[in-house]
């Protein structure tokens, strides 16, 4: 499980994140969500141990985030970047398998874990041998997804996963994560500015609104009892195109 | 630092390398014909008599470098003028006798043979018509159109006390700073041949005055000094070798200005080979000639020495500045900014600038081109790496890569193409600056083009500049090669 508490944040005299409390059960997928300047970004950054926070805890299965180096916190903590964030220098199967090499890993254990994480994503093998150039944008996706679990981490972090696909790719590949998600059995927070993806595909969604936490709950929560009027601006900001109804 | 240190110890072993060889006698000359001839004297008669190799340092730079050469040993005998030694190397022109410059010489170390005969001054010279239509005899004559003659003279004689300055002084002479050009020595001749000057400066057994129809210009003040031919030797050499020594010293008396001056037309006129001349009036055997595929073998090979080292200084050094540049901000601005101003000397400048340090012959070459091939690589490394995506690197440390797996396997591949181009202009840079090498004595291609430059014979140049062309183009294609083996796949242009 996934803890963030009373996380404070400032740049420069600038609060950036105040008080931020986030707690995501085992196995459980929670969506982050908030507008552009909202602090997401930082939170992830943090989350990942990429930049220094001012006050609070951030622990993973009760372990502590400061009581690791950045290289055994990254072991805990696997990372899917927008739009996949693969090397573009390397095929997607050393994308996958760099980490595990690096530590040493033997060839057959990698070959075992990364076969066994391909069936999981349910990706085509030549697709591995390919460069990311030559990918589409799910299979970077699924290819980044595997990557990100290669080391067996207790939690996983998605940073806008559909941000760069055309909406019917989107469609489909949501599906489709729902079940990865299922498969992998991982602890998943997922960072996103579109709430219909944070419907979709997490239980619980926390709203993050210049750098507070305005509330956490179901969709039904949110859309029903919304905790200050922002809530309800942001879910009519991005509801869909208006009906045949509406239209006339 | 431990890599720069690394590049330091591979370069120390690469010189020593290099100069281990049994020790042969070195001779040196001048960038111009009598130079070349003599040298070629010198060296025949020592082989002639001698088991000792002898290894022919000719065509080198000007006095400075070869007397530097002389002092540091990296020749041990070389002809030159009474009036040379006096005026530049030993700063006193009123040493006029054989004897007053030996015994100052002799403080340095060096010493001189007593004088081969001829006597080779400088000389100003008009072309014949020029002479008639003007009334031309002495310099005196000049003064009535010192305002509007055109002249080209050489770096040295514009510089030295006891040419230009010292001349116009002498005679009263106010020409047009305008029209006075300086130019390397060999094209003057062209320079007065085509017209476009009137007065050159010669030395007075130069084949060219016959060949273009030149008139000396008398000099009535007796103003030039007297530049009696002689040998230059190390104390050391005349001690280690006195057989070899006294045979020059055979030759004192023996070289006539008439048998100088023809020759020297024998060179630069007939296109005969110094090695040719100097066998036939020496006498002895014309050595045989290895012919010009040797020539061109042997200049390879020095010439990829040269840009060899060069090279695996530029990246061994050049990558590690590179990659500290992005890392130090200070210091990076620093980095650059040095290795441009490196770049901005001009490559003879350097060479002489690298003289006192490195002495003469391949070290300073190989400094000199090692400081040129710098500036591409730094630069390429640095901009490369800035160009990187700072996602990458943060994804990177997100995976948990430390800095230096960041640095190796994600940085320097993604900047691989960059950095690669980078290292292929320095090689195309450093194979067309070291045909300046021969003027401090390190060969490679340079050789011939300076030889055939002061004998104004193209095919010699060519047989410089061709192979010089045909490497860079070979340099070209093996990049392009190594782009396939060492630009990451994924980095490729598709086929």
């Amino acid at each position: 499980m996934l803890e963030l508490q009373n996380i404070y944040k400032t740049f420069e005299d600038r609060p950036v994140l105040a008080d931020v409390n986030l707690s995501i059960p085992k196995g459980a997928t929670h969506a982050l969500i908030g507008s552009s300047g909202s602090g997401k970004t930082t939170l992830l950054r943090i989350t990942l141990g990429l930049i220094p926070f001012d006050k609070g805890y951030i622990k993973i299965n009760d372990q502590a985030l400061l009581s690791f180096t950045q290289v055994e916190w990254a072991d805990r903590i696997g990372y899917v970047p927008q739009d996949g964030g693969l090397f573009p220098h390397i095929s997607g199967r050393n994308n996958v398998a760099l980490i595990a090499k690096l530590r040493g890993w033997s060839k057959s254990r990698i070959d075992e874990r990364v076969e066994q994480l391909r069936k999981i994503v349910d990706l085509n093998p030549e697709i591995l041998a390919q460069f990311p150039r030559e990918m589409s944008g799910g299979q970077k996706q699924r290819v980044s997804i595997m990557r990100a679990a290669m080391m067996d981490p207790a939690v996983m972090l998605l940073d806008e996963p559909m941000a760069a696909l055309d909406p019917l790719i989107r469609r489909s590949l949501q599906q489709e994560l729902k079940s990865i998600f299922q498969r992998l059995g991982k602890t998943v927070l997922l960072v996103t500015h579109d709430l219909g993806e944070a419907v979709f595909l997490a239980e619980q969604i926390t709203m993050l609104h210049e750098g507070r936490i305005v509330q956490t709950g179901t969709y039904r929560d949110l859309l029903l009892h919304p905790a200050i009027p922002f809530v309800s601006q942001f879910i009519n900001a991005q509801r869909t195109l208006p009906d045949a109804g509406e239209l006339q | 630092m431990k890599r720069r240190l690394q590049a330091a110890i591979l370069l120390g072993t690469l010189w020593c390398c290099g100069s281990i060889a049994a020790e042969p006698i070195l001779i040196g000359g001048k960038i111009f014909t009598e130079s070349y001839v003599l040298g070629e004297m010198a060296a025949q008669t020592i082989e002639s008599l001698s088991q000792v190799p002898v290894n022919r340092k000719l065509g080198m730079g000007s006095t400075g470098i070869l007397f530097e050469a002389l002092k540091s040993g990296a020749i041990d005998v070389y002809p030159d003028y009474t009036g040379t030694l006096a005026e530049a190397i030993l700063k006193r022109p009123e040493l006029r006798s054989l004897d007053e410059i030996r015994a100052a010489l002799s403080g340095m170390g060096l010493t001189i043979s007593g004088s081969l005969g001829f006597n080779d001054t400088y000389a100003l010279a008009v072309k014949e018509e020029f002479a008639q239509a003007h009334d031309l005899h002495s310099i005196g004559d000049l003064i009535p159109i010192e305002a509007s003659i055109k002249a080209a003279f050489s770096y040295e004689f514009m510089d030295r006390k006891d040419g230009y300055p010292g001349l116009v002084g002498s005679y009263h002479l106010n020409f047009n700073p305008q029209k006075i050009n300086r130019m390397e020595h060999s094209l003057s001749f062209q320079a007065i041949d085509q017209n476009a000057v009137d007065l050159i400066d010669v030395y007075s057994t130069d084949a060219k005055i016959k060949k273009l129809h030149l008139r000396l210009l008398r000099d009535d003040h007796n103003y030039f000094p007297v530049y009696q031919a002689v040998w230059v030797a190390r104390k050391s050499f005349v001690d280690k070798h006195p057989q070899e020594w006294q045979a020059l010293l055979g030759l004192e008396g023996k070289i006539s200005e008439e048998a100088m001056l023809n020759m020297n037309a024998q060179a630069d006129i007939q296109k005969v080979g110094f090695d040719k001349i100097a066998a036939q009036f020496l006498g002895s055997e014309i050595p045989d000639s290895k012919g010009w595929l040797h020539e061109i073998a042997r200049r390879t090979k020095e010439h990829l020495w040269l840009v060899g080292v060069s090279l695996l200084f530029s990246v061994l050094v050049g990558i590690p500045l590179g990659v500290a540049a992005v890392r130090y901000h200070a210091a990076g601005q620093a980095i650059l900014l040095s290795s441009a101003v490196i770049q901005t000397v001009p490559s003879l400048a350097l060479l002489c600038f690298l003289i006192p340090v490195f002495g003469v012959g391949t070290k300073p070459a190989l400094a000199a081109l090692c400081l040129y091939s710098l500036l591409p690589v730094v630069l390429n490394t640095f901009t490369g790496i800035r160009a990187v995506n700072p996602i990458h690197v943060e994804n990177a440390r997100a995976f948990g890569l430390n800095r230096r797996q960041v640095l190796f396997r994600v940085v320097l591949p993604l900047a691989s193409p960059t950095l690669l181009a980078g290292i292929k202009t320095a090689t195309i840079v450093s194979i067309g600056t070291a045909t300046l090498a021969a003027l401090v004595g390190a060969g490679g291609y340079g050789a011939p083009i300076v030889s055939g430059l002061a004998l104004n014979d193209v095919p010699t140049i060519l047989m410089g500049a061709v192979p010089a062309a045909l490497m860079a183009l070979v340099a070209h294609g093996i990049f392009e090669l190594l782009g396939m083996v060492l630009i990451p796949a994924g980095l490729r242009r598709r086929a």
